[in-house]
């Protein structure tokens, strides 16, 4: 059975019929990376509090294949830098990242991670990149395990489409911005908090 | 709560204990920097006093005095109830002579806090059994909590990626200048002092909250 939509022709195979299908062996190959990111989970800081977060079942990581830690870089393909790094832990940092194997990505979890945060002094490595490659930048002070989520997604387009460009992951729209001017409709489960004077000072999901 | 302490210290003491004073319930006793150890031993040792818990040790630096480098110590009694805090002075303007007796034969906790006090301000404690840096590392040159250390001077262990290596820009754009949009300007000190101001790969960062997203 075939049916053709827009030049690609999509083919349903019945129970007795066999058949194959072509890709490229790239695309295959990315295609199986992303979907199988074994972590090497660098946490010195506050931030490992959210890591755990999102590792957990309420978040759950094991969405995105990403499930299974490896506390040896050698079997780790991506390494999440997760809290502050500081000057005396750097030569330990660019060990590990040396001891992955290739293909291997970075992601910087938090803050202090991305650029130092707040500790502008002369204990701390202003930023992961200073020392390593990165590939993505979450920000936030710890990020919200939604911003984590959304740098995995944001990891594994890159990694389809084998994009090495360092990304920062942007914030979603804010949905009190965004109903912010009318009130939100009868389906919305976003509730808008007002002051006397109108203007928002608060919205959250009810 | 234990101004026995602070009269027990001056009977037996006398002209050693500089200066006491008592507010919202803490006493604090100033003591000669000679006396320091005898101090300890007796606040220790004493059957009324028994300050069996030496609880933290730090190093305060008043650039603008002399002596300069102000050591502070807390102690606890865990059987009479009771705290003290004890102070002394030590080092020139330049340091010189910023020496004290180590207390580590009174209380063994103090080890830690000695080489912390030896690290960050720089105070030499004579007859601690292994004095070394505790929180920097070996390479580091100088003394961090010194206020004449420069605010932004950082000493890299892994030299910095450059950007051509990186082949991106390493800044960040940040809403922040160079003191952070803060308002009480964190470096004045070095710079009205004529120290430079010797940043090493200190970039523009963007504040964080600290749990507060
Ligand atoms: S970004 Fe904030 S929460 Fe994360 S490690 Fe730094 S200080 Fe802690």
């Amino acid at each position: 059975m075939s049916e053709t939509t827009g030049g690609h022709r999509t083919v349903t195979l019945d129970g007795n019929e066999a058949g194959f299908a072509t890709t490229k062996l790239d695309a295959l190959l990315n295609w199986a990376r992303k979907n199988s990111l074994f972590q090497y989970p660098f946490a010195t800081a506050c931030c490992g509090m959210e890591f755990f977060s999102v590792a957990g079942p309420k978040y759950d990581i094991a969405r995105f294949g990403a499930e299974a830690p490896r506390f040896s870089p050698r079997q780790a393909d991506l390494l999440w830098v997760v809290g502050t790094i500081s000057q005396r832990q750097a030569p330990v940092l660019r060990r590990i990242y040396e001891q992955m194997m290739e293909p291997k990505w970075v992601m910087a979890f938090g803050t202090c991670a991305s650029c130092g945060g707040f500790y502008d002094n002369y204990t701390t490595v202003p930023g992961i990149d200073k020392i390593i490659p990165c590939d993505v930048y979450i920000p936030g002070c710890p990020p919200r395990p939604e911003a984590v989520l959304d740098g995995l997604m944001l990891l594994q387009a890159k990694i389809t489409h084998g994009n090495r460009t360092p990304e920062i992951v942007k914030p979603r729209e804010d949905p009190a911005q965004k109903y912010g001017n009318g009130s939100p409709s009868q389906n919305s489960n976003v509730t808008v908090r007002r002051s006397k004077g109108g203007e928002i000072i608060g919205g959250g999901h009810s | 709560m234990s101004e026995i302490a602070l009269s027990r210290l001056k009977e037996t003491f006398g002209e050693a204990i500089l200066e006491t004073h008592s507010y919202l319930g803490d006493d604090t006793a100033v003591v000669a920097p000679e006396q320091w150890r005898n101090v300890c031993r007796f606040l220790r040792e004493d059957s009324v006093l028994q300050f069996d818990m030496f609880i933290d040790l730090c190093g305060v630096d008043y650039p603008d005095r002399e002596p300069r480098m102000e050591v502070v110590a807390h102690l606890v009694s865990t059987t009479k109830n009771h705290r003290v805090r004890i102070k002394t002075r030590v080092g020139d303007s330049e340091m010189d002579g910023a020496e004290l007796d180590s207390v580590t034969s009174i209380w063994p906790g103090a080890d830690w806090l000695e080489r912390e006090v030896y690290d960050m301000s720089g105070v030499t404690f004579r007859g601690h059994p292994d004095l070394r840096r505790i929180l920097m590392y070996p390479e580091f040159v100088g003394h961090p909590l010194r206020k004449d250390y420069p605010a932004q001077k950082t000493q890299p262990l892994v030299p910095y990626r450059t950007e051509e290596e990186a082949g991106l820009p390493l800044e960040k754009l940040a809403p922040f200048r160079e003191d952070e949009g803060m308002s009480f300007g964190r470096k004045d000190w070095t710079r009205s002092h004529g120290e430079p101001v010797t940043g090493d790969g200190v970039g523009l960062r963007s504040g964080g909250s600290h749990g507060a997203d």
